[in-house]
């Protein structure tokens, strides 16, 4: 034993913790390497060569990649946008106020990211034509809201549990009115909160494929356009290096989001 | 004279609860009022529609001459140290206590100027820099006083403001809080469940049950001529009997109250005359200066609170007490 106290793991553990992390991690950086394969026909290992050639091919000979990755940063954007206001507002409410069927409530709020987004998707997509409402890129905002307004919800309502109620009583006996204690107490509160369920929600959305599967239309987000890629290949490192672009636009903020968090705050519905 | 504050028939129903139930006071202006009463009593919720945080359901209450009912908290002249102090944790200390000032919009140098002031008033000199989360209950406590003090406010209002604290932390601060009102000449009103707190503290004392003020009056008034039997079993460890030992041992055919200082103890002989009863004693409890001695005669526990010292005792032995007939005060059975 050491002298903190905790014992040391063994040297199986040790072990499937690296096999568990390798399982996890491998793919992820075969993606990263065959982005600068020489060769685009099948992806054979090792690589015969390295190059960097093929971001400069997708940078200036592939214009049909900007569109999708346009629509997605702003689908992303505004659905994240509104899911921390949305997602705020719900939270604050049902932190504070008691009601007859506030539990039922607060479970049909987090459904949406326990639901199979296929399900979502078809519910969405049927609602849409029953509706008659276009595709159009509100209607995967809408579609891709269903999750990140939960993420932010469940952010925000945990730090409310973890702050006291009579600080906001305490702003307004010492003079301030509704708004000036939401801007100078409850802001400050929740503010770490709104970043790190924004930052998830905005990956969550970016990368979401399923329920913009069936509310997109004709349209296509970056994720369809990769998965179109696939199907019909050409150029395949290509897709990669798009690969490692979402990569890093994902990864970073979940990074952040974590870092921000890390003192005892969950930042559920990670897993969507 | 006008009123520091004043309730009319005041109620505050919660659904089918009566959390305040038709209260009519008024605190004088520089008074250091307590609101005394078990947990449920009505005693915070009497402090919260003073604050703003609650409005009646019926009833009228004016602070200094104004009307307060429909106002919210940020329009009173009223500030609150919180039980759990309430403190800000995003922002300094020196934040915390300018925060008022802030809102009101005082410019900094001054808002800095007069933070500082109200923490040396507080004894914590120098504390501006340092966030909450690095205090101790009892400095988290003081930066909450200095904070609503710094507003000069007409009425403070204290929720339980001792009761996280240890004892000797908790006797120190009676002290202040009492030097502080005298220096300020702010009306303080004081919520506590602790009758020796309110009792030591208050000019005047109100006993709330149920929603009701049952008793007010001066600490001394409460203590030595309790009204009914609820106010005689709450504040203190009165001597309650019942209507027929009350007759029999010299006292009016109702409910008295006896306070164990005002009994006599000494070895049981003869037969016990008019206001003395004998009975085995049960228990004794040292308390310093005081012995406490329990008996049971005829049925009716007895307390006697005496010198330590003064007698020789011992579990078993019987005793008699003896009391003056004028100690014995009637009560309202309630």
């Amino acid at each position: 034993m050491r002298s903190d106290g905790s014992p040391r793991a063994g040297f199986g553990l040790k072990l499937s913790a690296a096999l568990g992390i390798l399982f996890l991690h491998v793919p992820l950086a075969l993606i990263v390497l065959y982005a600068f394969t020489t060769e685009d026909k099948s992806f054979a290992f090792p690589p015969p060569g390295l190059t960097l050639k093929w971001f400069a091919t997708a940078w200036h000979d592939r214009p049909d990649i900007w569109p999708p990755l346009w629509l997605s940063l702003k689908v992303a954007v505004i659905a994240t946008a509104l899911a921390i206001v949305l997602g705020t507002l719900a939270a604050a409410a049902l932190y504070r106020a008691s009601f007859f069927g506030k539990e039922s409530l607060s479970l049909l709020f987090i459904l949406p990211i326990a639901l199979p987004g296929i399900i979502t998707g078809i519910a969405l997509r049927s609602a849409f034509d029953i509706m008659g409402i276009p595709f159009s890129t509100w209607t995967i905002v809408l579609g891709h809201a269903t999750f990140c307004i939960v993420v932010v919800y469940n952010n925000v309502l945990a730090r409310f549990r973890r702050t006291s109620g009579s600080m906001i009583e305490a702003s307004m006996d010492l003079g301030a009115d509704g708004f000036q204690t939401f801007r100078h107490v409850v802001l400050p509160q929740i503010a770490t909160a709104l970043l790190a369920g924004g930052m998830l929600a905005f990956a969550l959305s970016f990368d979401e494929i399923i329920v913009t599967t069936f509310t997109a239309g004709q349209q296509s987000t970056l994720p369809i356009w990769m998965l179109n890629e696939l199907i019909r290949p050409r150029q395949r490192p290509v897709t990669n290096v798009v690969a490692v672009l979402v990569i890093a636009v994902t990864f970073i903020p979940i990074l952040l989001a974590y870092y921000l968090t890390r003192d005892g705050e969950h930042t559920a519905g990670a897993g969507k | 004279m006008t009123s520091a504050v004043r309730f009319q028939n005041v109620s505050r129903h919660f659904g089918a609860v009566r959390a305040v139930d038709n209260v009519s006071l008024a605190i004088a202006p520089g008074e250091f009022f307590a609101m005394l009463g078990p947990s449920g009593s009505g005693k915070t919720t009497c402090l919260r529609l003073i604050a703003g945080f609650e409005q009646p359901t019926a009833g009228h209450i004016e602070i200094f001459g104004d009307t307060a009912e429909g106002l919210p908290p940020y329009r009173r002249s009223v500030n609150t140290v919180f039980q759990d102090y309430a403190l800000f944790p995003h922002m300094t200390v020196g934040e915390n206590v300018a925060y008022g000032l802030m809102i009101k919009g005082v410019a900094r140098a001054e808002r800095e100027a007069r933070a500082k002031q109200a923490l040396a008033l507080i004894k914590l000199p120098g504390f501006e820099t340092r966030r909450p989360g690095q205090l101790s209950g009892g400095q988290r406590q003081r930066v909450a006083l200095a904070r609503a003090l710094v507003n000069e406010p007409k009425v403070l209002l204290l929720d339980e403001p001792l009761g996280a604290l240890d004892l000797k932390l908790r006797e120190q601060m009676q002290e202040e809080l009492r030097a502080l009102q005298h220096q300020l000449g702010i009306t303080f009103v004081f919520v506590t469940h602790d009758q020796g707190e309110a009792l030591s503290m208050a000019d005047r004392v109100a006993i709330f049950n149920e929603g009701k003020i049952v008793q007010d009056g001066t600490p001394a008034d409460i203590y030595e001529r309790p009204r009914s039997r609820f106010v005689a079993d709450f504040v203190g460890s009165s001597n309650v009997m019942g209507p027929d030992f009350a007759q029999r041992h010299g006292g009016p055919a109702s409910w008295v109250s006896l306070r164990p200082e005002a009994i006599r103890v000494s070895a049981a002989a003869g037969i016990a005359a008019p206001g003395s009863a004998d009975g085995q004693v049960i228990g004794l409890h040292y308390q310093g200066a005081l012995t406490r001695v329990v008996i049971i005669a005829e049925g009716t526990r007895l307390i006697a609170a005496v010198p330590s010292g003064s007698v020789s005792l011992h579990e078993g032995d019987r005793v008699r007490f003896t009391w003056d007939r004028t100690a014995l005060v009637a009560m309202a059975d309630e």
